[in-house]
C-alpha cells in the first residue's frame, strides 16, 4: 500500500534505531498519547529497535479505555429499549460497564450494531423511521468532525429518530493534567498525528512552553514513531522544548480547517470525566444547544450521575498515565488477560494491556 | 399468493412449507422433484436410509462433519453448499484421506424460496464433481419460520488414508519446516465484503476449493507428511496454535514469509483486523522434514492451487504451545491465539 | 480508535443537493466509498487520509518524498 509499506521499511527502521542510539547520551522517557501509536509499538515490536535508555509511555490515548463507566450503563440501557438501536464502533462492546457490557446486552436480545462509521448509524436511521437510532460516539478529535457531520446532516433532512450519547475527550487537557502531576514521569510526548490533522499544532504551543517539554507531532507507521522519538530525543538532549512535526504529509501546521468549523457549530467544550483517572475541566465535548435535539442524554432523560468503577482489582487508572506498565501489574496475564479482562485498557483493542498481551515478546 | 404459516398444508410454488420435512408425500415429491435433480442424482442412486460403501480391503478409514451456517449464504468465491463439501472434503485430507462418500444433512426454514434450495442443491452437486466424490445419502428436516435462518447444511465424510501414511502431533519434531499451500485470509475478507453494513469492494473471492489435489502432489512427491491441516475458522493464526498445542511444541514463523494477497492485507489494514485470524477454506498448512521442505514447496508450486506455497516457519524449541512470529522489521512478538472470531458466522 | 488509513481517490462521484460529498477510494485495489466533505479541493488521483468513512486530510505527495529522502540521506551519512 502506497504511504504505507515505505513507512514499515525494515533498513529505513533500523538506521533510525541506531540514529536514537547514537543521540542519547542518557535515559529518557518518552511518552505517546494514542492507541493506534501504542498499537503499532506492540505489533511491530519497536521497543525491541531501541536503546535500553530510551523508555516508552503509554498515555491515555484510548478513547474506548477512557469513556466513563456511566456511558457504558447508559448505553446498556438505552439498547435494551425495544425502540432503540444502538449503534457502536466494535471495539466498544465489550468493554465492561457497572454490570455488563454490550455485547451481552445483545446476546440477552438488545438490538446492538456494528457501524464502521457514524454515516452507516444515520443511513440506518433514514431505513428505519419507526425506530430510535443512538450511536454512541466516542473519540478524540479524530472523530469529532465525522460525528459532527453525522449530526449537522440529520438536522438538515430533519431527522427525529437519531440521537448521540457523547463520550468524546480532548487530547491537550490531558496533556496539561499528566504534566501537572508532581510525580511527573514524562520528558517529552510524541503527538497523536490525526488528531493534529484536524487541530494543527498551534493548541501544543503553549504546553510545549509552559512545561518546558518537546511535543513531536507523529504518524502510525513503524518509520514514523522511530523518527518522532528520534527528534523528541534529539530536542531533549539539545535542551529544546519545542513543538514539531514528523508527520509533514498529513498534518498541515493549522489543521483541517473544515473539519474544525464543523466541531465548534455543532459541539461544546465540557468538562469530561475519564475513566480511571478522573475528571478534566474542559477536556471534552458535547452537543452544543442547537443540536440538543440530537442528544441522546437529553432525549431520553439520562442522568450523568457519576458511577464508581467496581472494583475488579484494575489499575487502568494507573497504566493511562504512564505510572504503571502492564507487564508490572499483578493481574496482567494471570487474572486479567483479553479472555476475562478486569478493565478496560485490556479489553480495547487499542488500549495499552491488550497491546502489550497480544504482541508480547517472547521471554 | 398469500402464504400462511401455521398451515401444514404445502403450497405449490415457491417455498418451503413445514409439510415438506413431514416425511410424507410432500416430503417424498421434494427428494424426487427437487432435491434429486439438483444433486444430479439419478432416482435409486441415493439411499433414504443409510448407503453401503464399497471399502478397499485393508483400508484405513477416515471420518469427519462439517456443517456450514455462514451468512450470506451465497458470497464471491461460493456459498453454504459450496463450503459444506469443502470443509468435509479438507477435514479428510488433513487426516491424509481422499474422499469415499459424502452424507448430507439440509435443516431448511420454512419460507426459504425452492428457488435457493436448488442454487445450494446444485453448487454441492458441482462441488462434489470437484472434489471426486458424491453425496451418497442424506435427510432433510424443515424448521418452522424464525427458527433457522435460510438454510443450514451439514456433510459427513468418509475417506480413505493414503496407504502407509502416518500423519499426527506425534510425528512433529523440532526443527521439523511448517508450510502454507498459499495466500491466507481469503474466505473470511470475501464474507467482510458482502456483510451488511460494511460496503467494501474487495474484489476478493473466497479460497473455498477441496486441497485433496495438493495432498495428491505431495504424495506423489513421496514427502514425510508429519502433520496436516485445514485452516479455517480463526485463519492461520488458530492452525499454527492448534498445532502447537497438540504436539506441545513450540512454532516460530516470520511474516515476510506468510503470503498474503495484497487486497486481502488492504482490507484487514482498513477495518483493523488481522489477516492472519481470517478464516481461509482451500488451504492447506503441512509440518513436514526440513531436508524435505524445497521438494514439498516444488510439489505444490507446480499446482495452480499451490502457486503461492511457502515456508513459513518451523519448530522451534520453546515452551508448548507458544507460536512467535519475526515481524518485517526483524523483530519478535508472540502471535496471539485470539480468544474468538473476529466475526461471526463466516463459515 | 485513530485508526486512519491512506487511500487513493478514484472517483469523486456526483451527489444531489444537500447531500455530502462522497467518493470511491482505493485501498490497494480495495475500494470502499468515503464521504470527502473535509477535503473538498481533493481530486480523482489523489491520496488522502481515511478514519471511520470520512476523508480528514490529504496526503501530501511532496511532503512524503521529502521526508523518505531525508531520511535516505541521514542513513547514508551514518554509512
Amino acid at each position: 500500500m502506497k504511504h504505507v509499506d515505505e513507512y514499515r521499511d525494515r533498513e529505513r527502521a533500523h538506521a533510525l534505531a541506531r540514529a536514537i542510539d547514537e543521540v542519547a547520551t542518557r535515559a529518557w522517557r518518552i511518552m505517546e498519547v494514542c492507541g493506534g501509536q501504542t498499537h503499532a509499538i506492540a505489533r511491530f515490536g519497536l521497543e525491541e529497535l531501541l536503546p535500553a535508555r530510551v523508555s516508552l509511555l503509554h498515555g491515555p490515548g484510548c478513547p474506548v479505555c477512557v469513556t466513563p463507566v456511566e456511558i457504558l450503563d447508559h448505553a446498556v440501557a438505552l439498547a435494551r429499549r425495544p425502540e432503540v438501536v444502538l449503534c457502536s464502533y466494535g471495539d466498544m462492546l465489550r468493554v465492561p460497564g457497572s454490570t455488563i457490557d454490550l455485547r451481552t446486552a445483545r446476546a440477552e436480545g438488545a438490538d446492538v450494531r456494528v457501524v464502521y462509521s457514524a454515516l452507516d448509524a444515520l443511513a440506518l436511521a433514514r431505513a428505519l423511521p419507526e425506530r430510535e437510532v443512538v450511536f454512541l460516539a466516542v473519540g478524540f478529535e479524530t472523530t469529532a468532525p465525522g460525528h459532527a457531520l453525522a449530526v449537522h446532516q440529520a438536522r438538515r433532512e430533519g431527522l427525529r429518530n437519531f440521537s448521540l450519547l457523547v463520550s468524546h475527550v480532548l487530547v491537550p487537557p490531558a496533556l496539561e493534567a499528566m504534566l501537572a502531576d508532581d510525580d511527573r514521569r514524562v520528558d517529552g510526548f510524541l503527538a497523536a498525528g490525526h488528531v493534529c490533522t484536524i487541530m494543527g499544532a498551534s493548541e501544543y504551543e503553549p504546553i510545549a512552553r509552559r512545561h518546558r517539554v518537546p511535543i513531536v507531532i507523529t504518524g502510525f507507521e513503524p518509520v514514523d514513531i522511530l523518527h518522532g522519538i528520534q527528534l523528541c530525543v534529539a530536542q531533549l538532549e539539545a535542551g529544546r522544548a519545542e513543538v514539531e512535526n514528523a508527520y509533514p504529509r498529513a498534518v498541515r501546521p493549522d489543521g483541517n480547517s473544515h473539519a474544525r468549523a464543523r466541531i465548534r457549530e455543532v459541539f461544546e467544550v465540557r468538562d469530561r470525566r475519564w475513566r480511571g483517572i478522573g475528571e478534566i475541566a474542559a477536556s471534552g465535548l458535547g452537543l452544543a444547544a442547537p443540536y440538543a435535539a440530537f442528544d441522546a442524554e437529553r432525549k431520553f432523560g439520562l442522568v450523568a450521575t457519576p458511577t464508581a468503577e467496581p472494583d475488579r482489582g484494575c489499575r487502568s487508572g494507573l497504566v493511562l498515565v504512564g505510572k504503571l506498565r502492564p507487564p508490572e501489574c499483578p493481574e496482567f496475564g494471570t487474572r486479567c488477560t483479553p479472555d476475562h479482562p478486569l478493565g478496560a485498557t485490556m479489553v480495547s483493542s487499542e488500549g495499552t494491556c491488550a497491546a502489550y498481551y497480544k504482541y508480547r515478546r517472547p521471554a | 399468493m398469500s402464504f400462511d404459516p401455521s398451515c401444514p398444508v404445502p403450497v405449490p410454488g415457491e417455498l418451503i412449507g413445514l409439510a415438506h420435512g413431514g416425511g410424507g408425500r410432500a416430503t417424498w415429491r421434494l427428494l424426487h422433484e427437487l432435491v434429486l435433480p439438483s444433486l444430479g442424482v439419478a432416482d435409486g442412486a441415493v439411499s433414504h436410509d443409510a448407503a453401503e460403501l464399497a471399502v478397499p480391503a485393508g483400508g484405513r478409514l477416515a471420518f469427519t462433519i462439517d456443517a456450514s451456517v455462514v451468512r450470506p449464504a451465497f458470497f464471491p468465491g461460493g456459498d453454504i453448499g459450496r463450503l459444506a463439501v469443502f470443509g468435509a472434503v479438507n477435514d479428510l485430507a488433513a487426516a491424509g484421506a481422499r474422499p469415499l462418500a459424502l452424507a448430507l444433512s439440509l435443516v431448511l426454514e420454512e419460507g426459504l424460496p425452492r428457488d435457493t434450495l436448488r442454487r445450494v442443491l446444485e453448487s454441492i452437486a458441482a462441488a462434489s464433481r470437484i472434489a471426486g466424490v458424491r453425496v451418497v445419502t442424506g435427510d432433510t428436516k424443515v424448521v418452522d419460520r424464525g427458527k433457522g435462518d435460510g438454510i443450514y447444511t451439514s456433510v459427513a465424510g468418509v475417506g480413505v488414508i493414503a496407504a502407509g501414511l502416518d500423519v499426527g502431533p506425534h510425528r512433529i519434531r523440532p526443527g521439523d519446516a511448517v508450510i502454507a499451500s498459499g495466500d491466507v485470509g481469503r474466505h473470511g475478507v470475501a464474507i467482510l465484503s458482502v456483510r451488511e453494513g460494511l460496503d467494501f469492494d474487495a474484489a476478493v473471492e473466497s479460497d473455498c476449493a477441496p486441497v485433496t489435489g495438493l495432498l495428491d502432489a505431495l504424495l506423489a512427491a513421496e514427502i514425510d507428511l508429519h502433520r496436516l491441516r485445514d485452516p479455517t475458522r480463526g485463519g492461520l493464526s488458530a492452525t499454527l496454535h492448534e498445532l502447537a498445542l497438540d504436539a506441545r511444541v513450540a512454532i516460530a514463523v516470520r511474516e515476510v514469509d506468510i503470503p498474503i494477497d495484497s487486497r486481502v492485507a488492504a482490507a484487514c489494514e482498513l477495518l483493523g483486523l488481522d489477516p492472519l485470524a481470517m478464516a481461509c477454506e482451500g488451504r492447506l498448512v503441512a509440518v513436514l522434514p526440513p531436508d524435505h521442505a524445497a521438494r514439498a514447496v516444488a510439489a505444490l508450486r507446480a499446482r495452480p492451487d499451490g502457486a503461492a506455497a511457502a515456508v513459513i516457519g518451523h519448530v522451534d524449541d520453546g515452551p508448548p504451545g507458544r507460536v512467535v512470529a519475526t515481524t518485517q522489521l526483524g523483530t519478535r512478538r508472540v502471535l496471539d491465539f485470539a480468544a474468538s472470531e473476529q466475526l461471526p458466522r463466516i463459515c | 480508535m485513530c485508526l486512519a488509513i491512506p487511500g487513493e481517490i478514484v472517483e469523486v462521484l456526483a451527489v444531489a443537493e444537500g447531500e455530502l460529498a462522497v467518493g470511491r477510494v482505493s485501498f490497494a485495489g480495495v475500494t470502499k466509498q468515503v464521504c470527502l466533505a473535509y477535503v473538498p479541493e481533493a481530486r480523482a488521483g489523489d491520496f488522502v487520509l481515511v478514519h471511520a468513512g470520512f476523508a480528514i486530510a490529504q496526503v501530501a505527495d511532496d511532503h512524503a518524498r521529502e521526508m523518505l529522502a531525508y531520511l535516505a540521506g541521514a542513513e547514508q551519512e551514518e554509512s
